[in-house]
């Protein structure tokens, strides 16, 4: 049995327009030591789902269906339960480490937190591994710059600390929401190759959250497209770019932009981003897709098969698979 | 508890503050009074000796007597005692009562929350001195009650004050991140809500120590305050009153008193507020 097992997980937000699914059907599942990318962009559902999954979602979200964490129903779990999960078993690494550590306490005493809490240990033991970690993550010094504040630090030394945080307990599964989208692209690959050496070390799952189609593709084994609420495809990260099986995903990969490529102007996606509560009935991104049909605005798509493992929601596929020349960023 | 550090050159910047150098020196002078109350008076203020009641200020008597002859010097500095002790109370209570309910209200939301702050409203819907007057009249004029009144009618204002700053502090991204590490709602509040609360409060309890010594002076000054003999400013004042025109100064000491302190309070509580908002001290 799979670590992480998501069936039919449906979102819904109430909003003074009334409710609105934010994101919908959802399934996936997660082995040990797997690595999952969820990209989409901003309003897709990717940073709910996460949340989802920690059980921090906003008092006005509903859920329904299943998350299975290690054979236990994570949905309806009681929040002592909930607590006892998280920064334990279920770790999470947010986007903006300049606010994500506590202006008024020590680097030190923000990493040992999870440890005295989980672990029970006294705060001599809990500084001793907080310095070991945060060691580990880089922070030259560790032992002195334990006890500096969050403000004597750079924005990637910050995210590095809140890093040390989330590993302290040894998850099983660490979720990391846009966890460089905040920092110069220098700092950016350090931090994802940081984080893809401590996952293997420890052999824990990784959900990497971005927009970013460059940081998915070369991070993560296997890869969830979401449009609008929805997994438009799903698959593994070399299948998927091999074979791009939705029309969604290949205007992304087309809008990148291409270093030293003669191109004048940045292909873009037509049209933007629809509000939820305005999506089509049928397939969401009907609106600006390039091979719409009549069909596409009334009937949502069912998963089809691509290759083996590797499925969309279209349509149309026979049109849409057509060869198409990708290079892998 | 949690320390809250200041940063380096933090002492030499409070100098430059000219109301907070101000405050903090008639507070101190206030707190300096009342204490030297308790070691000397020049006089005793309770010796009453009619042959010299109404003197004007002299060498002996530095501020005068009043109308049964007692040194208004020594009633002042045993007044202060009495000012400071029901502002420590009564903003004690507030502070106390009106932060948990301010902190639990932010920590629960939902129907806790309603309940806390329309209680709150309820509570201001009656002006402050008018409920003082209701609650002394009820159980009895005297020190006590009105301490107690003064006190319950400060828990609102800072369950209201707490609620806002700490609903302000459980939407940042730190909070997420310590819920993310599985510490519960108690834990959190009092780990980091409250301490990035505290200067805040401590600048809301310096303003509301003073509104406590003028609620304290008006209570006495309508009889329902400090009872005879205990010096009291109010009192000082009423008894003033029906003499303003034989003896002015004798209402415009108590007065210059309770001037001074809430003055002294007021800009303590504004120098101590833009002295520890960093945002403000940078735009300097």
């Amino acid at each position: 049995m799979a670590l992480l097992e998501v069936s039919q997980l449906q979102l819904t937000l109430a909003t003074p327009r009334g409710p609105v699914v934010a994101v919908r059907d959802m399934d996936f599942s997660l082995e040990r030591g797997a690595t999952l990318g969820i990209i989409g962009e901003s309003g897709s559902g990717k940073s709910l789902t996460a949340m989802a999954l920690m059980g921090l979602l906003p008092e006005h979200a509903q859920l329904s269906g299943s998350i299975r964490f290690d054979g236990q129903e994570l949905i309806g779990l009681a929040e002592p339960e909930r607590c006892a999960l998280r920064g334990n078993r279920l770790a999470m690494i947010f986007q903006e480490p300049m606010t994500a550590l506590n202006p008024l306490h020590r680097i030190g005493r923000q990493v040992a937190e999870p440890l005295r809490r989980h672990r029970g240990l006294d705060a001599a033991q809990a500084r001793r591994q907080a310095i070991a970690l945060l060691d580990r993550v880089g922070i030259a010094n560790a032992a002195s710059r334990a006890d500096a504040y969050p403000h004597e630090f750079s924005g990637g030394q910050r995210q590095r600390i809140t890093i040390a945080m989330a590993l302290a307990c040894e998850p099983d599964v660490l979720i990391a929401d846009e966890p460089t989208t905040a920092l110069d692209v220098t700092i950016q690959q350090q931090i994802l190759d940081l984080i893809s050496d401590l996952v293997d070390e420890r052999q824990m799952a990784l959900i990497l959250i971005s927009h970013d189609l460059a940081v998915v593709s070369q991070n993560v084994d296997d890869m969830l497209v979401m449009y609008g609420g929805s997994v438009v495809e799903s698959g593994a990260t070399e299948a998927i770019f091999g074979h791009l099986g939705h029309p969604y995903t290949r205007a992304l990969l087309a809008a990148r932009p291409h270093l030293g490529a003669a191109q004048s102007r940045l292909q873009t996606i037509a049209g933007s981003v629809p509000a939820l509560a305005d999506l089509p009935a049928g397939c969401p991104f009907a609106g600006r897709c390039a091979h719409t049909m009549d069909r596409c605005w009334q009937e949502r798509p069912a998963v089809a098969r691509v290759d083996a493992g590797h499925w969309a929601r279209c349509l149309r596929p026979e049109v849409v698979q057509a060869p198409f020349a990708a290079n892998p960023p | 508890m949690n320390t809250i550090s200041l940063a380096p050159g933090a002492w030499r910047r409070a100098l430059h503050q000219r109301s907070l150098v101000l405050g903090a020196a008639l507070t101190l002078a206030l707190l300096l009074a009342a204490g030297l109350s308790f070691l000397w008076t020049p006089w005793s203020p309770y010796e009453m000796d009619l042959a010299i009641k109404l003197q004007p200020p002299s060498a002996a008597h530095w501020l005068g007597t009043d109308a049964y002859g007692r040194d208004v010097a020594s009633l002042l500095l045993v007044g202060a005692r009495n000012s400071i002790l029901v502002g420590l109370i009564a903003v004690g209570i507030g502070l106390l009562l009106g932060t948990a309910l301010g902190l639990l209200a932010a920590a629960r939301r939902g129907w806790i929350e309603e309940l806390i702050m329309r209680l709150a409203d309820f509570t201001f819907a009656f002006p402050a001195i008018l409920s003082a007057i209701m609650l002394t009249a009820v159980f009895g004029a005297g020190i006590v009650n009105a301490i107690i009144a003064i006190g319950i009618f400060n828990i609102p204002t800072f369950a209201r004050v707490t609620r806002a700053l700490a609903n302000a502090v459980w939407s940042r991204e730190y909070i997420l991140a310590a819920r993310a590490c599985g510490r519960n709602r108690w834990a959190i509040t009092w780990e980091h809500v409250l301490p990035n609360i505290l200067p805040m409060l401590i600048v809301q309890a310096t303003i509301q120590f003073a509104i406590a010594i003028l609620a304290e002076a008006a209570l006495s000054y309508l009889g329902l305050g400090t009872q005879p003999p205990q010096p009291s400013w109010g009192r000082m004042l009423s008894e003033a009153q029906t003499l303003m025109f034989e003896a002015p100064l004798l209402a415009i000491w108590p007065g210059l008193a309770i001037a001074l302190a809430v003055l002294g309070l007021n800009l303590l509580g504004d120098g101590l507020r833009d002295w520890l908002d960093p945002r403000l001290n940078r735009a300097r």
